[in-house]
């Protein structure tokens, strides 16, 4: 059965009556019909009606522009909703991403806004290995950090997923992690409106969060301290563990948060560093085993180019580079003027010898 | 000078006579040498500029860095015993056995106020500004290379140690001089793979006299041409001595050419491409 615009009127009974609305009657929604035949135009169905506290949400959010009906685009067929327990609802946890992507994939609905395709990261990301292969009902899927009705832009400051709220959002499931992070440098930073410090996000990610302790994100991780602490990334590299880090296939060596800590970054200065002094043989022997007081004076971000810090380093590395030039300078002058020398002289023979030139 | 005159004179009983110049000894040491120093260098360097991408694609073929250190490792020892072997025949040559020309005279690898002269006499000769001097068993250059590789593995060795037995040294090396090994290691290494694979091959190998490879290192024996040619001081010394019949050695055969050429021209092609990726990388930092 069809409207004059071709679309179905059908209702399937059993479908209908088993979902959340069934024991309601047609015309508890369908409010403009009042009899047989119907009028030819069909006011939209209110379910604000009903459902005031969502609709007020969804009106301020991001989505309150939706030319389609805004709450099927998400809840499905009208006839068939079921709560968000029974996992036939199109927003059971298990099926919020597949719902949302809907949009929020590539080439969805959401490109059209200037957005990142983010469903492929987050289905291939720790939370969406949990729910697709889990099935973890736990497990982080859109709306545990966007909300569902009234999303709002990262840039708001209201929003879950503003950067000063971000700690608390991540929070919610995370609390011990965020108790250690919230009383680093860096949640005390962020917690004092420094917004340049990272939050959760900023070094994991918010969409394609890895395992942290996976060889895959230890090969990866470094420069993401280093985009921040350029000047400490610049020396590390310059250091054996980052030489053997770069090459891969050898992931256990030091990176940033072996020795420093990863939430609770806290300043050298503090006993409760790890890199404190009183705490650097214990830190460094995680994997040097025997490190003593001499061994943990070695310089993990030692600047064989600075004087003032590095002086017995800088001139170390001064003689070698002297030692290099002038060895190789000496040599260059004189094996080519040998070269040069010989060739002539093999030349003059050979054509004394009455024989071509080479 | 006296000597040319003998050199001048053809002895006609030694026409087309090939006379030995390294014992079977030294070639293998010179073989165990350079296949591990192209190993060293070869898995050194990816590490030194561990930055580029050749060093991660090549790191990334055999296996990443746990395949590169083993080999390293695996170089490094076998080199430390033949230095330890060379070491060990020294002393007992020239100390234990009192053999002479190990430490002093025409024979010996130390350096001498002739070498001194002959340095300054052939840059004379390369401007034309004097005649070609007369070299004996080993000339300045090659003294050179060998004073360079006994330094180099002394430096290269304690300081590679160093990293490796890291916890074990701090107990009598200061903390900075870990930091310090790292710089040492690196800049001494890259000295000796600059070294090597330009001034060595082109001073023994690619120089027209010598031109594609002087063979002498593998087969053992050079030519009384070529033996009079490079070293007529030597030749002298041994007719005077009446010992050059001792030194007749067999002309090589053709598998012991073909076979030398193939092994010295795989390893002067492996040093000329770990050279220009150097090279590359170097300016590139």
């Amino acid at each position: 059965m069809q409207n004059a615009s071709g679309h179905s009127i059908s209702v399937n009974e059993h479908k209908f009556g088993s979902s959340i609305h069934g024991v309601l009657g047609c015309k508890n929604c369908h409010t403009d019909i009042k009899g047989y035949p119907h009028p030819d135009k069909i006011a939209p169905v209110k379910c604000a009606a009903c459902h005031a506290d969502q609709a007020q949400g969804l009106a301020a959010s991001v989505h309150s522009d939706g030319a389609e009906h805004p709450c099927t685009s998400c809840h499905g067929d009208a006839h068939s909703i079921y709560p968000k327990s029974d996992p036939r609802s199109t927003v059971y946890p298990l099926n919020v991403p597949k719902t949302c992507s809907a949009c929020h994939s590539t080439d969805g609905m959401a490109k059209k806004h200037g957005l990142d395709s983010v469903y492929p990261s987050y289905i291939d990301s720790i939370h969406g290995f949990a729910l697709s292969k889990e099935g973890l009902l736990v497990a982080a899927n859109c709306q545990s950090c966007h909300g569902s009705h009234k999303i709002l832009s990262r840039k708001n400051p209201e929003s879950p997923t503003n950067k000063a709220n971000v700690p608390a959002t991540c929070g919610k499931c995370h609390a011990g992690i965020t108790e250690n992070y919230l009383g680093g440098v860096h949640g005390k930073a962020v917690a004092a409106g420094n917004m340049k410090a990272p939050v959760c996000s900023d070094c994991h990610t918010a969409h394609a969060i890895e395992q942290p302790t996976a060889d895959a994100f230890r090969m990866r991780s470094t420069p993401i301290c280093g985009s921040c602490h350029t000047d400490k990334f610049s020396t590390y590299r310059d250091t054996f563990h980052s030489q053997l880090g770069a090459l891969g296939g050898y992931v256990e060596t030091a990176r940033c948060w072996d020795c420093h800590g990863a939430h609770d970054v806290l300043p050298a200065s503090d006993p409760r560093s790890p890199v404190n002094e009183a705490n650097l043989i214990a830190t460094c022997g995680k994997c040097h085993a025997g490190a003593n007081a001499s061994f943990v004076k070695y310089q993990p971000h030692a600047n064989a180019r600075n004087r003032k810090l590095n002086p017995a380093l800088y001139y170390i590395r001064l003689f070698m580079n002297l030692l290099l030039a002038s060895v190789l300078t000496f040599f260059v002058i004189h094996t080519a003027l040998w070269l040069i020398r010989s060739r002539y002289d093999q030349i003059k023979r050979k054509a004394a010898e009455g024989g071509k030139n080479a | 000078m006296p000597d040319l005159q003998v050199v001048a004179t053809p002895s006609v009983e030694n026409e087309g006579k090939y006379f030995r110049r390294f014992t079977p000894a030294q070639r293998y040491m010179h073989a165990v040498l350079f296949s591990t120093f192209l190993g060293l260098a070869g898995t050194g360097l990816p590490l030194r500029f561990s930055q580029s991408l050749w060093a991660r694609k090549f790191a990334g073929g055999v296996g990443g860095f746990g395949a590169i250190l083993f080999f390293h490792k695996f170089c490094a020892i076998i080199l430390t015993l033949a230095f330890l072997v060379h070491v060990k025949d020294i002393v007992q040559r020239g100390i234990l056995n009192r053999e002479k020309g190990i430490f002093w005279g025409s024979t010996s690898m130390v350096a001498n106020w002739k070498d001194a002269k002959d340095l300054f006499g052939h840059m004379r000769w390369f401007v034309g500004l004097g005649p070609r001097p007369q070299f004996g068993r080993y000339a300045y250059w090659e003294k050179f290379d060998y004073w360079a590789v006994f330094w180099g593995m002394i430096v290269i060795g304690f300081s590679g140690y160093a990293m490796w037995f890291a916890p074990f040294f701090a107990h009598f090396l200061p903390g900075w001089a870990l930091n310090a090994v790292l710089v040492i290691h690196s800049e001494e290494g890259l000295l000796a793979i600059l070294f090597i694979f330009s001034i060595h091959f082109v001073n023994t190998h690619l120089r027209p006299d010598s031109f594609p490879m002087d063979m002498v290192i593998f087969t053992g024996v050079e030519s009384e041409e070529e033996f009079k040619e490079k070293r007529p001081l030597e030749y002298a010394r041994l007719v005077e001595e009446g010992k050059l019949e001792e030194r007749i050695g067999e002309k090589p055969a053709a598998w012991q050419l073909n076979f030398s050429r193939v092994i010295g021209f795989t390893a002067i092609s492996i040093g000329l491409i770990l050279l220009v990726l150097t090279l590359s990388a170097y300016f590139r930092e």
